[in-house]
């Protein structure tokens, strides 16, 4: 293969804006429910069960087949082929058939002329119900051991001889909430008919393939008939990995049964009540330490709120387990995971995926060994660090991996310093001795990500890149956009590649008919897998490109430089499309498809062992809150943020992505709270209930930074993932309300706050502490 | 009286005979009109995708404001101009507004994008090159009705600062007020559509005309809670009769230290209003209450008519002595507002009856008088715990004490044995600690998904103490060391701070 040097050309490593923003800030950028519709287009909403679990007797669907502007109704009976959803577990029907799981769960569609009109309609059904016991808290599933799946654990050492041996020892009890991905663009569909039993469907989906799967099994026809196309999503955040199934599989029911092209769009609350979530997490755990405050052995069970169907709670739990030493080394440890079954909405992938649940135990156990021992926490997360080389050992994970690529000592000390931590850790412990209603806090917590699907086969990614003969070039790729800035950093590599201007190149819809069977838009590995797709494409064409040039402007193919929309050889320069054109005459291939698989990794899934990671993105966050012990309200009024992104793609990007994630963690960790009542029905339904942060919640004074690294994997250009792994970074905001909580027992109790700290659950802690 | 909506989009004149007088404008906007660059997030205006700008035309002058497409009514924007992110540019030159969003990375997914761009053009058309710096929380204000999962805030943020170091653009207000007047009617609008009818009249007298006419009529004003009744339960309204061309409502007068509302002044205009008397008191509750779009759409007359034990004006309305002015074709009434509040959702208002004003008593000489929210966020969000505290205080003793709660009974409640134990007391703590006791004879709670039953008791209960705190002779602390959000962060020389 021909390699030339690298040129200084690079449209990477700049802050381009991203490649919609024009259209975002004109209105002009198309999501699914702006597509102009096509003539005739019918508008389909839900029938949704009002019982948390139930047979369902009967269901009297008269009145809704006769209201105004109704065309048709249709039920689980009605699909040619599989009424099927679940990712993983085939476990998840489309519309309930028989019997109903939870509140929300839809029961039956129908399709009138206007959205209104079946929404309206919708409310007419009569549906007789027997109730059946419901299962409305994961406590009360294990209680039975009603769980999806199949419990699953991982060990290492010898954590019961550990923690007998420990000089001190903590158990206790935690949880943490779920949280509702709250996408602005709620979940769509538009199915439209075509010929020979074909489906075309844009659908608002990082899954496009898995879509195309569900509606092909769905009609009973082959995949080759289904089309799936996704532009963009107003955020996805998970919610839209494989829940987005069901609202594809029921418009392209409607659609092909009427042979009409059916909107699918999800009213909020509709979205809410019927989609699944973050999952609950509730521990117990044991951990057993020495004086200096060094974890010597840990066990821990985790029960997770599946919810009524498995959707992709395994994996969720997965995650969760691998993650659970965040940036520690555990010598000795034992976990138990468990997804536990409930008459509640199936809960599914939400940024970060199980992995924030695991490591945040973690940093609640060391939170509470610190205040045993009486030393700031930020000295006991130091001592606990994985080891940064073979020498000083400690560099193994528990689940196999051995990290290579560790900074977080550097990086932890960077904002040690820059956050100044320490005098600000004195000045607050005066303010607070003074004060007698409020009270500051301060944390700094660090994460380690890990980067890559568990599953192995899932780390694959495929492209197409097209250069035309006036230069300009179009790239599609199996990564789906969602606001990340998958496209953006895409073209860019793509443009390096090519040494053409970033304007020359763009990036088109996802589309189900270009590449193949790609994997979901997940795990924060959308640029790592399809940049190097991309890059893949393009240097095929590239190296076509230099040979044709070599050949024709004299000077050796592997020493052309491609530039700024120019083509350079032999001492001979020509503009890019020029080239091309000449190439295009001699009969060159100006296309080229790209893929990727991501080497070195594998799993056991039965023992949990193997290296499932690529490598590890780092960071780490100090802030400071102030907390009102009278009510408890609180605001942050300090963040500092450095992050590990590699040689970053885009930094302005990423910065963006990382100063997000903060914020929407920090909304899990704190104001997000999800209330069922006493019959299983979410009361949390819409944004008048449900409170992800706003714009006040952004602390006046928010520094964040990239830190300084390289990735030691041969990533894409050397960047890092960003999507995820900065989620775990307001792990620092709700450790420093604790902290703040603790001062009003002079830091000798364990304030008991669960997540989220709402005001109300954060002076229940000042409340138990001061008693 | 004349049957067709007429308002003022994209350029143009548009007439309306066929829509639904429960349409919404962001429906009109998206299904009838295909303009979808305002997107449809919650349609309970809550999220902001769906802000739009409204011009009208009031005293010769455009009024422009910022509101929610989603709970806007067609017919109530009859003589308006409406403002979406089309009218901005739709490619370069973009204008500063979207040329700050770009440049400052603002937009991730973009969904959010059309309606924080609507909401700062809304900001940038209140702002001159003679303006002082935009502050953080000017800037909080304007954008508290918009959410964003994506960027975190903060390139929005950066973004407001940024589109006012760019080239200046102007709009044109005189061109849009001749066209508004043409658009001005003398007389009540009635739209009929399918047998149903909305009316929009102009005068008091016509207004209690058409009310004793049609005393089954919904009584729409700025259409903040009855816009849910369309988009979430479908309930029919009937006839309406909308009371936002009122001019005799429309009106703020300060006469023998008290202020008259009318009860169609939005609720913007009326905390405006009400804190260049109670500054210190109200400006907190003002930024809390709603969102700017709310703010600008509902009205004081709506959130004190509709009467929900959650509404926001009520505890201090009434801490504060303030009396309800009820007109009809048979007269005036005026009760104290307490006494309007007769159970859950049961007010003394006849069926020909309709709210007129609020007459508000404004600050005396030794009245101490605090508000404060609680909820789970600090913007637009419902209150758990909404409180007002109110009283004489001379010589360290307290008297013509009310204290009022939202959120704590079916109906905006005072506290009447708490006021029992402060009246004629010294100020002091043995006396806050009988009160704080007292409470909870006043109140039996519920719980519900914003709040328990103890939390809000509990904190009721604080709040008093912190009202002691804030307000007591001696040693009274500053709001700094009592209200988180007046917080500042510790650096390492933060002896100032304490």
């Amino acid at each position: 293969m021909i390699r030339q040097n690298e040129t200084p050309w690079a449209e990477v490593g700049k802050s381009h804006p991203h490649e919609s923003a024009v259209l975002h800030v004109s209105g002009s950028a198309n999501y699914t429910d702006d597509i102009p519709e096509t003539q005739g287009t019918l508008h389909a909403a839900l029938g949704l069960s009002a019982q948390a679990h139930a047979l369902v007797r009967n269901m009297d669907l008269d009145a809704v087949r006769q209201a105004q502007g109704v065309i048709a109704v249709f039920t689980a009976r009605d699909f040619p082929g599989s009424n099927q959803c679940g990712p993983i577990i085939k476990d998840d029907p489309i519309l309930a058939d028989g019997v109903v799981e939870y509140v929300g769960q839809p029961l039956f569609a129908v399709v009138a002329r206007r959205h209104e009109l079946a929404r309206r309609a919708v409310r007419l059904a009569k549906v007789d119900y027997e109730p059946l016991p419901a299962v409305l808290h994961p406590r009360a599933a294990h209680e039975q051991q009603s769980y999806v799946l199949p419990p699953m654990s991982l060990a290492r050492g010898n954590a019961q001889q550990a923690l007998t041996d420990a000089p001190h020892r903590i158990r206790g009890k935690w949880q943490v909430g779920g949280q509702e991905q709250f996408y602005l663009e709620g979940q769509i569909a538009y199915a439209i008919p075509k010929e020979a039993q074909g489906m075309y469907v844009a659908c608002s989906t990082q899954h496009p393939s898995e879509m195309q799967h569900v509606v092909a099994h769905a009609l009973a026809i082959p995949s080759h008939s289904v089309q799936v196309e996704c532009r963009r999503m107003g955020g996805g955040f998970g919610g839209k990995e494989s829940q987005s199934a069901l609202w594809a599989g029921v418009a392209a029911l409607c659609a092909f049964k009427l042979q009409r092209p059916v909107k699918l769009r999800a009213d909020r609350d509709d979205d809410m009540l019927v989609t699944g979530k973050r999952h609950e997490f509730h521990y117990d755990y044991e951990v057993g330490y020495n004086d200096e405050g060094l974890m010597l052995g840990v066990r821990v069970q985790m029960l997770s709120r599946a919810g009524f169907s498995a959707d992709l709670s395994g994996p969720v739990a997965t995650r969760a387990v691998c993650h659970l030493d965040n940036a520690y080394f555990l010598s000795d440890v034992d976990i138990r995971a468990m997804c536990c079954k409930t008459n509640t909405q199936s809960n599914t992938a939400f940024r970060g995926f199980g992995g924030p649940q695991g490591a945040i135990l973690i940093e609640h156990i060391i939170d509470d060994i610190a205040r045993h021992l009486g030393k700031d926490a930020l000295d006991v997360r130091q001592l606990n660090f994985y080891g940064r080389n073979d020498n000083e050992g400690r560099n193994v994970t528990h689940y196999g991996q051995k990290v290579v690529d560790n900074v977080i000592h550097e990086l932890v000390s960077e904002l040690e310093q820059s956050s100044d931590y320490r005098a600000r850790r004195a000045a607050i412990a005066k303010f607070n001795a003074t004060n007698p209603v409020l009270k500051k806090g301060l944390a700094l917590t660090p994460h380690k990500f890990g980067i890559a699907f568990n599953v192995t086969h899932l780390n694959q990614a495929g492209a197409l890149v097209h250069v035309y003969l006036d230069g300009s070039v179009l790239v599609n790729h199996g990564g789906t956009e969602m606001g990340q800035g998958l496209n953006t950093k895409v073209a860019q590599v793509v443009a390096h590649e090519l040494g053409v201007p970033l304007t020359a190149v763009k990036v088109t819809a996802t589309d189900t008919t270009k590449v193949a069977n790609t994997s979901a838009t997940a795990a924060s590995t959308g640029t790592d897998l399809n940049g190097k797709a991309a890059q893949a494409a393009a240097r095929q064409i590239r190296d076509r490109l230099a040979t044709f040039a070599a050949a024709t402007l004299g000077g050796i193919a592997n020493e052309v430089s491609f530039f700024d929309g120019h083509i350079s050889s032999g001492g001979n320069t020509v503009l890019f499309a020029e080239l091309v054109q000449k190439a295009y005459l001699a009969r060159v291939q100006l296309w080229s498809d790209g893929f990727y698989a991501t080497p070195d990794l594998y799993w056991d899934g039965k023992s949990m062992k193997g290296n499932p990671f690529s490598y590890y993105a780092y960071g780490a966050a100090a802030s400071e809150v102030v907390v009102d012990t009278l009510t408890g309200e609180w605001k942050l009024l300090r963040a500092d943020v450095l992050y590990d992104a590699g040689h970053s793609l885009n930094p302005a990007i990423d910065k963006g992505q990382v100063e997000g994630a903060f914020i929407q963690g920090m909304g899990w960790l704190t104001t997000e709270e999800l209330v069922w009542n006493a019959n299983g029905k979410l009361t949390t339904h819409a944004p008048s209930t449900y409170k992800i942060p706003a714009i006040s919640d952004c602390p006046e004074d928010f520094r964040v930074s990239l830190f300084k690294n390289t990735n030691v994997a041969d990533s894409i250009h050397r960047s890092k993932a960003v999507g995820e792994p900065p989620l775990l970074l307001p792990f620092s905001v709700f450790f420093a309300i604790r902290d703040a909580i603790a001062s009003v027992a002079d830091h000798q109790r364990h304030p008991p706050l669960p997540a989220p700290a709402t005001s109300e659950a954060i002076l229940r802690a000042v409340n138990a502490i001061r008693d | 009286m004349s049957g067709l909506i007429r308002y003022f989009f994209q350029g143009q004149i548009h007439e309306a005979d066929h829509l639904p007088p429960t349409r919404t404008l962001l429906q009109h906007l998206r299904e009838d009109l295909h303009c979808t660059g305002t997107k449809e997030g919650c349609a309970e205006g809550d999220c902001g995708a769906c802000t739009v700008v409204t011009g009208e035309l009031r005293d010769g002058k455009v009024e422009m404001k910022s509101v929610n497409a989603c709970l806007q009514l067609m017919p109530t924007l009859d003589g308006k101009a409406i403002f979406t992110v089309e009218d901005l540019s739709q490619e370069a030159p973009l204008h500063p507004v979207q040329q700050a969003m770009v440049e400052c990375h603002a937009s991730q997914c973009g969904f959010c994008t059309p309606g924080f761009v609507m909401s700062l053009w809304d900001l940038y058309l209140q702002r001159s090159p003679e303006s002082a710096p935009l502050q953080r929380k000017q800037i909080d204000i304007a954008l508290s009705g918009n959410l964003c999962r994506c960027t975190g805030y903060r390139p929005i943020i950066d973004a407001a600062h940024r589109m006012e170091e760019l080239p200046r653009q102007d709009f044109d207000q005189a061109g849009l007020a001749a066209i508004l007047a043409g658009l001005v009617r003398s007389e009540t609008l009635e739209y009929v559509w399918q047998g149903q009818h909305f009316y929009a009249p102009r005068t008091m007298a016509e207004l209690v005309r058409l009310r004793a006419a049609h005393p089954q009529a919904c009584l729409l004003a700025g259409g903040t809670d009855i816009g849910l009744w369309v988009t979430k339960q479908f309930r029919e309204l009937g006839d309406i009769i909308y009371l936002g061309h009122v001019e005799e409502l429309r009106s703020v007068t300060e006469k023998n230290d008290v202020l008259e509302i009318g009860a169609a002044v939005t609720l913007d205009e009326a905390y405006r209003a009400l804190c260049e008397y109670y500054p210190q008191e109200l400006s907190e509750l003002w930024q809390r209450f709603a969102s700017l779009p709310i703010r600008h759409a509902g009205t004081l007359g709506g959130n004190v008519a509709n009467g929900s034990p959650i509404g926001d004006s009520m505890p201090w309305l009434i801490a504060l002595g303030s009396r309800i002015v009820l007109k009809s074709a048979d007269g005036e009434r005026e009760l104290a507002l307490e006494d309007f509040y007769l159970g859950y959702q049961q007010k003394d208002l006849r069926p020909t009856e309709i709210v007129a004003a609020i007459r508000i008593p404004l600050p005396g000489a030794g009245k101490i008088f605090r508000t404060y929210k609680l909820a789970k966020r600090f913007d637009q969000d419902i209150s758990a715990v909404c409180a007002a505290f109110s009283a004489q205080l001379q010589n360290g003793i307290l008297s013509e004490v009310r204290i009022a709660f939202g959120g704590m009974a079916a109906t905006p409640k005072r506290a009447t044995h708490a006021e029992t134990a402060l009246e004629q007391q010294v100020w002091n703590e043995a006396t806050l600690q009988t009160a704080m006791l007292a409470l909870a004879e006043d109140y039996a709670p519920l719980s519900d998904m914003r709040a328990s039953a103890e939390y809000r008791l509990q904190t009721a209960q604080n709040l008093l103490r912190r009202f002691w705190l804030e307000t007591r002779a001696d040693d009274a602390l500053p709001t700094a060391l009592l209200n988180p959000f007046a917080a500042a962060a510790d650096t390492s020389s933060a002896e100032e701070s304490v």
